[in-house]
């Protein structure tokens, strides 16, 4: 975040702010209509408010720790290993 | 017959003219020829074209029906994107491999009888190699190496299982196979290899990542979706493609997301892309295979697009690794626009393409039932957000500023990767076109309330998951290094080879050689110039070893004697007539074993 050029707004941390207010808020609001949207589930879970939701978020944090902790331990090697 | 072409010709004679033009005429050149393949085509009928008699069998160049079809016009859209997109390449073998590429991929979608099929897979395969070490540099003449040994060994498990079905059958015409025996089998393998099957796969993102700019975008498009469309042939319904799918699905997205080459996160998105098209032709019904041709058809435009603006990058900046990128969206906003609808497009963002073909495979799997595979694909539904939704574009275009200022890609770059970004909100929002192509009846509706707002809240759930580990810091960080995957048995593996072929192997084989070419041959020749007395030194050496003290050094003293006078005058002379009684008897007992046999 070097906020020296006031061209690039994306650098400028109060509007890194307003951004991420702007997606808590488009956040709750799919948690709020999830609820009044008729469903056509095949599985029974998908009747629960806001599976899509939880599971995205928690399969998500699941696979970034798994690639970090698990899979970087395994196969992670030098830059010039096959050299 | 018809008036028109075999689809396969145009490109592939056309290829060879490429270096007869010159400047602005090669540029129109290579842009009308798929205008040309693409008429060329729409006006050919369904049914069976083209066949010529071989030998005993029946060659067909135009099996046309709705699969082949779909394959066709995707197949010739994106070379006119992509040579587009190539036109500033001087290097005209670039051009005429990329063109005999793209035509042995069409013409392998079109071949109605495996003998054809197998001579534009192999065709595929060199020119691929070409399109990789067109690089010029170590690291891709080593992968193309690799990529060339992998689909050598793979065509020839497609031909042996060819040779035994031919031979049980009678018949080369190519279709249903299905798996039961050898024969398909070894197909499926062969097969299974171009389409990245898991553990078979390493050499996509061993090799993708070293091909040209240019050349990665062609790679991108033809090898695996020509693999998915055999399978859709030869094996639909197969279980088994099921649970490959889904493999194929998940594991890749733990790789792209470690990996610091942009087009290696790319490599392993592409197969876990590839997954869901495989379990689409597993699963078998009209709507799974509807989806796997219509993800196959968005797929190769959305790829392509993301190889696009990250070649781009690579091309203007000579950087490619996460570690030195960032911030570019300053001075190539239009790239950057263009790969952030190439991401929308993969993570299935309602309005963009990845959203109306994906779905249809995952309801596929929720109308069959199957619990567990709707909850792997929506994991890889959710996780292609983190790897390609967000991770390409931030590494590259934003992110922590690298410092890097460069110029916007060239316009024919801009072009190419605008038409392809198009196309993908054109399906996105209009997925009537695309489904008009299918190959069955569709009767599937992507645009409901319930399914835009789920898919929202799995993509933007997954966001903020992305969100929250990035401001907490846990999010891996960005390391140059290497990770190792299946193509360590036989990178590794071959240095084990080599030792084992130099040392060992090496120490024997000479012996052997010693053995055969010197020892036995000399001590032959000095026996057979006196058999009679060779004997007898032979028995006296034998002799030696067991007789009492003073005994053996008589006989000792008697070897001497006898090497020393050796080979001497051949003491007895064996009269004709004897030899001649011999003769006879032998000649006898062979007439006896004649006859009685």
């Amino acid at each position: 975040m070097s906020g020296q050029n006031n061209k690039h707004t994306l650098d400028m941390s109060k509007n890194l702010k307003r951004l991420l207010y702007g997606f808590y808020a488009i956040l709750v609001l799919l948690i709020v209509v999830d609820l009044f949207i008729p469903k056509h589930p095949h599985f029974s879970w998908e009747k629960y408010p806001s599976f899509y939701g939880a599971y995205g978020f928690f399969a998500c944090v699941g696979l970034v720790l798994a690639a970090k902790y698990l899979l970087r331990k395994v196969v992670m090697r030098e830059e010039d290993y096959y050299d | 017959m018809i008036s028109m072409l075999p689809p396969a010709a145009i490109f592939i004679v056309g290829a060879f003219l490429v270096p007869f033009f010159k400047g602005r005429v090669k540029s129109a050149y290579l842009l009308i020829l798929p205008g040309v393949a693409f008429i060329n085509l729409l006006n050919i009928p369904e049914g069976t074209h083209w066949v010529v008699r071989f030998l005993e069998y029946s060659i067909t160049f135009g099996k046309v029906d709705k699969l082949s079809m779909a394959f066709g016009y995707i197949f010739i859209l994106i070379t006119f994107i992509a040579n587009l997109y190539a036109l500033y390449v001087k290097d005209n073998g670039q051009h005429v491999a990329a063109l005999l590429y793209a035509g042995s991929a069409i013409g392998a979608v079109f071949a109605g009888d495996m003998l054809a099929l197998f001579v534009f897979w192999e065709i595929m395969a060199v020119t691929a190699t070409y399109l990789i070490w067109a690089s010029r540099t170590k690291a891709s003449y080593g992968a193309g190496f690799r990529y060339l040994l992998v689909h050598i060994f793979g065509g020839l498990c497609f031909l042996a299982g060819v040779i035994l079905l031919v031979s049980n059958t009678g018949s080369i015409e190519f279709g249903y196979i299905g798996l039961n025996g050898l024969a398909s089998y070894l197909i499926f393998l062969g097969f299974g290899i171009n389409a990245a099957f898991p553990v078979l796969h390493a050499w996509l993102p061993d090799a993708y990542p070293e091909a040209t700019v240019t050349g990665a975008v062609f790679l991108s498009a033809f090898t695996t979706k020509t693999a998915v469309y055999v399978l859709a042939r030869a094996y639909p319904g197969a279980d088994i493609l099921i649970w490959i799918g889904a493999a194929m699905a998940v594991f890749p997205m733990f790789y792209a997301l470690i990996e610091n080459d942009l087009r290696k996160v790319l490599s392993y998105g592409l197969i876990s892309q590839l997954g869901f098209m495989v379990v689409g032709v597993g699963i078998g019904t009209g709507l799974s295979l509807n989806g796997t041709v219509a993800h196959a058809f968005s797929g190769i435009l959305y790829m392509a697009l993301l190889f696009m603006s990250m070649g781009a990058v690579l091309h203007q900046t000579g950087k490619i690794n996460a570690t030195d990128l960032g911030g570019l969206y300053k001075t190539m906003p239009l790239t950057a626009i263009f790969c952030v609808i190439g991401a929308a497009s993969i993570s299935a963002f309602p309005f963009f393409s990845g959203f109306v073909s994906k779905s249809m495979i995952v309801s596929a799997s929720g109308y069959e039932g199957l619990a567990a595979l709707w909850l792997v694909l929506i994991f890889a539904s959710a996780g292609v957000l983190h790897y390609s939704g967000i991770r390409i574009p931030y590494s590259a275009f934003f992110g922590r500023d690298s410092g890097i200022r460069t110029k916007e890609a060239p316009f024919n770059m801009l072009l190419a990767m605008g038409i392809a970004a198009f196309l993908s909100v054109f399906i996105g929002v209009f997925p009537g076109a695309l489904y008009s192509i299918l190959p069955f009846p569709v009767d599937y509706v992507p645009y409901t309330a319930a399914h835009v707002i789920d898919q929202l809240q799995l993509l933007l759930f997954s966001a903020l998951a992305f969100t929250l580990l990035m401001l907490s810091r846990v999010y891996p960080a960005e390391i140059r290094a290497v990770n190792l995957d299946t193509d360590w048995f036989y990178r590794k593996g071959a240095g084990v080879l080599m030792w084992l072929v130099g040392n060992p192997m090496a120490k024997v084989g000479a012996a052997i050689n010693r053995a055969a070419f010197e020892t036995v041959p000399t001590s032959l020749g000095w026996a057979s110039k006196n058999p009679q007395a060779a004997l007898k030194i032979a028995w006296d050496t034998v002799l030696l070893q067991f007789g009492s003290q003073e005994r053996r050094a008589e006989i000792a003293e008697r070897i001497k004697r006898e090497k020393e006078i050796y080979p001497g005058d051949i003491v007895k002379h064996w009269p004709i007539g004897t030899t001649v009684l011999w003769v006879t008897l032998f000649l006898f007992a062979y007439l006896l074993v004649y006859y009685l046999s």
